[in-house]
Order: C-alpha cells, then structure tokens, then sequence
C-alpha cells in the first residue's frame, strides 16, 4: 500500500489528521478562554498577593536604605572591635539625613527589633547630634550614651545590612541569630511562639478526633435510616452548617458563661456547687467544645456522602459468613468508609489549624491559636513582614498536610456532599 | 431501624446505646441554635432565662431588643444591614458569573493542565481565611481598594468562586453534551445555546453555587476585619465588635434573624439540590 491511500482527506482537501489537529487546538483554545478570565483574576487579586507575602516576609530594604553610607563603611570592619571614625562618620552622616526626614524613629523601632535598647540611645543621639561639632564623630557619638560605646550594638546594626532576611521566619520559631551569627533559641520564658504553634496542631487534632468520634455514628445512622427520616435528621446537620459562624459562637458564649445554661444544669444536678461554677469559656475547654460543634457538619457530610454508597447487604454477607455484627462491621464496612473519613479528618483538621474568629470570641489568652497572632501583627504591632512569615509558615504546613493526605488516600478520593 | 426480633439481648442493648449516643450528638448539633431564639425575648437586660422566663410569665418576654435593633439610637444594624445586602449581592454575582464560565470550560474535555488550573481556582477554599485575609488586603491596599466597597466585593469574589466552580461542574459531570451539538446543528450560534439549552439544565447547580457564595459573602468576617473602613461596616463586622465588647441581647435578636435567614436558604439549597438529583437521574 502507498502512503496516499492511506491519507484520508476531508471534503477540503486537507489531511483529515491535520484538520482534527486543527479543530482540536481551536477547541483547547476555546476551553481556555472560558477559564481565562478567573484564572487571571485569582493570579492578579490572590496569587500574586501571596507571592507578595513571601517577598515581604524576607524583605529587609528599609535599614539597608536608611544607612547606605554606614553599611558601605563597614564593608571593611571585621567586627571584633569598636569601628573606626569612617564608619562613625558615615553613620553620622546618614542619621542627620533621616532626621531631615523625620525618619529615625522608624529606624529605632527596626534596631530594636534586632537588639533591645536601641530606641533609647537613637533618641538620646538625635538630641545631642544638634550640639555635634564637625570632626572626631567617633567620640562624640560615644560619649552620647555608652550602649553606643558598646560592639555588640554596632554588630546589630552590621547585621541589618542585608537586602533580605530570613529572621521573621525564625522570630516565628522563637529562635534568632546570636551575636557570633549562630541560630539559637530564646530563653525559655520567651518561647511564645512555640507554644502557639503545638497548642494550634494539638488543638486541630483534638477537635478533628472529637468531630470523628461524633459524626461516625450519625453519619451512619442517616446513611441506614429510611428516606423520610434521615432527611429531617439531616436538617439538624445542615441547619448549623448554614448558619453564621458567629450566631453559633455567640450561642456558645451564651451557653458556657459562668451564670450560663451549662453550668445552671451542672449546678441542678449537684455535679458542681453554685459558687463553685467551673469557668467554661476563654480557656481551652471553651475553644474545644465551639469549634467541635462548629465543624462538626464539615466531618458528617463526607462521612454520609461515602457510607451512602455501601450496600448494606454488604454486612448481612459479612455476618452470613459468621461474623459477629462487631466483626462483620470492623472488618467489611469500616475499611469500606476510610475515604470519607479522610476527608472528614483533611477537611476539618485544615480549618482548625487556621480557625480565627471562634478562639478570638471564646479561647481567650490560653485558647488562642496561631492565626490569633497573626491577626494581632498585622492590626495591632503593625509587623506585617512578621505576619506574612508566620502566615507562610501556617501555609507551607497546611500544605504538607494535602501532600501527604495525596500520598497516603489520594486527593481523587475526597468525596464532598 | 427496627430490630429484627432474633437480635440477641446484648446485641439489642448495644443499638439502643448507640442510638443514644446518636441523639445526644444531634442535640449537641442542634441545640445551640434554640437557646437564641427564647433569650432574644428577654425582657431583661441578662443573657440567662430569668425566673419569669422560667415560668413562662407573659411579662418576661418583649420585643424590646428587637425594637432596639430596628429604631435603636446609633445603631449600626441599618447600614451593616444594608452593605452585607449590596455586598453579597455583587459579589454572589460576579462569583456566579466568573465561576460558571469558569466551569464549561473546565469540564471540556479539550482543557489543556486542568489539574493545575483547578487547583488556582479553588485554593481559596483551601488556603487558612487569615492568610487569604493578609494576601487579599495587600493588594487591595496596593490598588487603592482598601476600606471601598469595591475592594470588599473583589475580595468576596474570590472566596466564592470556588464553590460555584464545584457546584457547576459536578452539575454538568452529569451533562449530556449531544443537546448542545443538536442545537449547534439546528444552526444555534453559542451563546444562543448557552441560554437556551445548557443554562437552564444546569441552573440548579448554579444557583446553588450562587447560595453558597452568598452564604459565604454574608458571614464572612476574617477577610472583612482587614479590609472594611467605619463606612463598610457589615453585620458580621457588627456581630464580632458586639461579641467582644459586650454580649447585648440586640445581638440575640440579630442572631435570630441571620438563623431565620439561613433556615429560608438552607430550604432553598435542599429544594434545588433535590430538583438536580431528580434531573440527572441519580435517586429515582
């Protein structure tokens, strides 16, 4: 056979190859411009913005911009001793400039940040650089206040000359770069961080065991009850799931306060005396009970969406077999349910570890949770690059988590509603 | 579930066991949501039933609060009202819109990287709402969009697209596309076809898509905390100022409403989704 009687031709004659290749890069084409536009939205408005995070969480310009002259001084220093006058002078030279500019307090508040003390002595120096007279600034600047007298303090500032830093990032893990350039912790009564961090994960893990242990037996009785009765129980599922995130916290402040339901009903059955209520709210207890029941219908939805689909004649095989109903149930219907139990789990542990609103209403200081600070960053300290690490930080885990959940289930297995 | 009457007596205990455990997990579930509604009648100034309220005293009930809610001297309740309206409304349409296009043309069999791109589209979803907060108000503050109406519909936006994404393409997983090759044959031009043939078998799962944006636009605070100015004040802002500062029963009756809203829209959402699943054929 010769190659042209195998080419088939459409009425055009073009190859019909061609011709389906064509229309098929047209239909591509068309399949992509329909996503187009929120692709592009989400890029610009979302994707960007958290690339922009990442910039500004290592971003250290601003103290390489106020001091340009200093840092090039001290290219030459080695550090082990006080600089010499250049370096004094330079430094000099930049700080009247951002006095002009109003500027040295912002520069004091980012010293600081790398050494306590130094917003004292910048004002202290801003004060008497009125007075200084031209020539011998090493002196002058020391005699100031003898912190400035000090290497460690001219070490601090050597250490802002980089462009860019990673400290935000190991300020989150409570750990800093000591002054021998060495990464090491911060003493014990100051590891805040740390201790947000594992309360966060042990708190999402409880609260996901919580949610598994109470929807497994309601999911499985919706998905075994008859029609008619499972979907008016169903509404007891969705109704708070519809529900405002606050109208449920606010029931729970409601219920948990110290002259509130719970405790009046501990009290009625003499399981606590009346001056004696337990405190239920802004702690930890008050964080667990809220976000369990908040999360709760994110936990049943996969669990019934799955159990939904197993044929209960399933278990009548398993106990026709000689299983007991416990056996028949471990060992047939359990294995059976584990891809709505890990979306369950996925689904719920991921939205406790970033939980905001409820342990800010209810968890007061020792129920609080990472995503607490990097609220009180960004609105109260201002510290934004330190609100963008810990948030990547808070980002790269959740992350992980979809990594391994891939690994382990396999992403295609989440089965929602 | 009854038993069958061979069950043997241990076995029969452990059903009524687990029944209970069951009951007591749907009241857990459920319960909270009812003690908003008596309090919000409270006569009184307290968040606990009085001992009127106990005996079911007429006295002890008013609709005080939700007077003060309505005609209350500078209260907030009316503009938060009325922005949470503006605002879900906008954003619950340009999410509908974006998404549902979005969606044909992801479930097109000729979309080159769909796993990549459905993973931009619904990170929202997935991402923690307070680092979505951070990103969103940085670049609404870059844009100029910080403490507008604008920024805050963009914002909500982007976290309702992807429920509308999910909702339309499950929807037209189920599509027949041999309609819409008819109509194209028949000589319909495409977006005749859209309106004609493919929107309106698949409206069920755009609206509810639509709901669910709204919904989420409606309650959401985190993203709003950061972006809202005094003038862009919703009810949820209002909802977590009140809640911090001090509990007032006004709030109650605000509860109240939002659970009375949220009843109309869970009906709404069960309807369509029964409709949809009677369309595609899967439970009858």
């Amino acid at each position: 056979m010769s190659s042209e009687t195998k080419q088939i031709l459409t009425t055009d004659g073009i190859p019909l190859e061609v011709s389906l290749k064509k229309a098929e890069k047209k239909n591509k084409i068309k399949a992509f411009l329909l996503v187009a536009p929120l692709l592009f939205f989400l890029i610009i408005t979302y994707v960007f913005p958290i690339g922009d995070m990442l910039f500004r969480s290592v971003d250290d310009k601003m103290v390489t911009q106020m001091l340009p002259k200093t840092f090039k001084a001290m290219e030459t220093w080695d550090g082990k001793e006080l600089p010499d006058e250049e370096v004094f002078a330079a430094f000099h030279e930049d700080f009247i400039k951002l006095v002009e500019d109003k500027r040295e307090g912002k520069l004091s508040t980012q010293l600081n940040y790398t050494k306590n003390g130094f917003k004292s002595i910048i004002k202290k120096l801003r004060r008497a650089s009125k007075k200084f007279e031209e020539g011998n600034y090493k002196e002058q600047i020391m005699s100031v206040h003898k912190r400035w007298a000090d290497v460690e303090y001219w070490r601090a500032i050597q250490r802002r000359a980089p462009e860019f830093t990673g400290q935000k990032y190991l300020k989150g893990m409570d750990m800093y770069v000591n002054e021998e350039g060495k990464i090491v912790s911060v003493g014990e009564d100051r590891r805040i961080h740390r201790v947000l961090w594992l309360r966060t994960l042990e708190i999402a893990f409880f609260v996901t065991v919580f949610c598994f242990l109470m929807a497994y037996p309601i999911a499985h009785l919706l998905a075994t009850l008859p029609m008619k009765y499972s979907n008016l129980l169903m509404i007891c599922v969705l109704l708070p799931f519809w529900t405002s995130l606050l109208v449920r916290t606010a029931s729970w402040m409601i219920l948990l306060q110290q002259q509130g339901i719970v405790n009046d009903f501990f009290v009625g059955i003499g399981l606590v005396a009346d001056d004696n209520r337990p405190e239920m709210m802004y702690n930890k207890t008050g964080s667990y009970v809220a976000m369990t029941q908040i999360l709760l219908p994110f936990m049943v939805l996969p669990l019934y969406s799955v159990m939904k689909t197993i044929s209960p004649s399933l278990m009548r095989a398993g106990k026709s077999l000689g299983g007991t109903p416990f056996v028949a149930f471990w060992k047939v219907y359990f294995p059976l349910t584990i891809p709505g139990i890990g979306a369950g789990c996925l689904l719920v542990f991921i939205l406790a570890i970033g939980y905001y609103i409820t342990p800010a209403l209810v968890g007061g200081a020792s129920g609080t949770l990472i995503s607490n600070q990097i609220a009180f960053h960004m609105k109260s300290t201002l510290d934004w690059s330190f609100a963008s690490a810990m948030g990547l930080m808070l980002l790269s885990g959740v992350l992980v988590i979809y990594w391994l959940y891939n690994k382990i289930v396999g992403i295609d297995n989440i089965k929602l509603g | 579930m009854a038993l069958p009457k061979y069950t043997e007596p241990h076995y029969r205990i452990w059903h009524y066991i687990y029944l209970t455990i069951c009951g007591a997990v749907f009241f857990f579930l459920i319960a909270p949501l009812f003690v908003i509604f008596p309090l919000s009648f409270n006569a009184e100034e307290f968040l606990s039933f009085s001992d009127g309220m106990k005996r079911l005293d007429p006295d002890a009930f008013s609709l005080r609060w939700y007077k003060d809610m309505i005609y209350g001297t500078k209260n907030p309740w009316g503009l938060a009202a009325k922005n949470s309206f503006i605002i879900a409304i906008f954003a619950t349409i340009g999410s509908v819109i974006l998404g549902t296009v979005a969606a044909l043309g992801l479930s097109s069999r000729h979309m080159p990287y769909k796993g990549l791109i459905m993973a931009v589209l619904i990170s929202p979803m997935i991402v923690p709402l307070i680092i979505s907060g951070v990103a969103i108000f940085f670049f609404m503050a870059k844009a100029g969009l910080a403490a507008t109406h604008t920024g805050i519909v963009l914002a909500h936006i982007i976290l309702g697209t992807p429920f509308v994404v999910i909702t339309v393409t499950a929807t037209l997983s189920g599509f027949d596309h041999s309609v819409t090759r008819a109509a194209a044959s028949l000589g319909s031009d495409p977006v005749n076809t859209f309106m004609k043939i493919t929107l309106p078998l698949i409206l069920p799962g755009v609206i509810s898509g639509g709901l669910f944006a709204f919904v989420t636009s409606f309650d959401e605070v985190v993203v709003v905390l950061f972006l809202a100015g005094l003038e862009n004040t919703t009810i949820p802002i209002q909802m977590w100022t009140g809640l911090r500062e001090q509990l007032s029963p006004t709030i109650l009756a605000v509860a109240t409403c939002l659970i009375i809203l949220s009843t109309l829209i869970l009906v709404t959402a069960e309807l369509l989704r029964r409709r949809s699943e009677r369309l595609r054929g899967i439970n009858q």
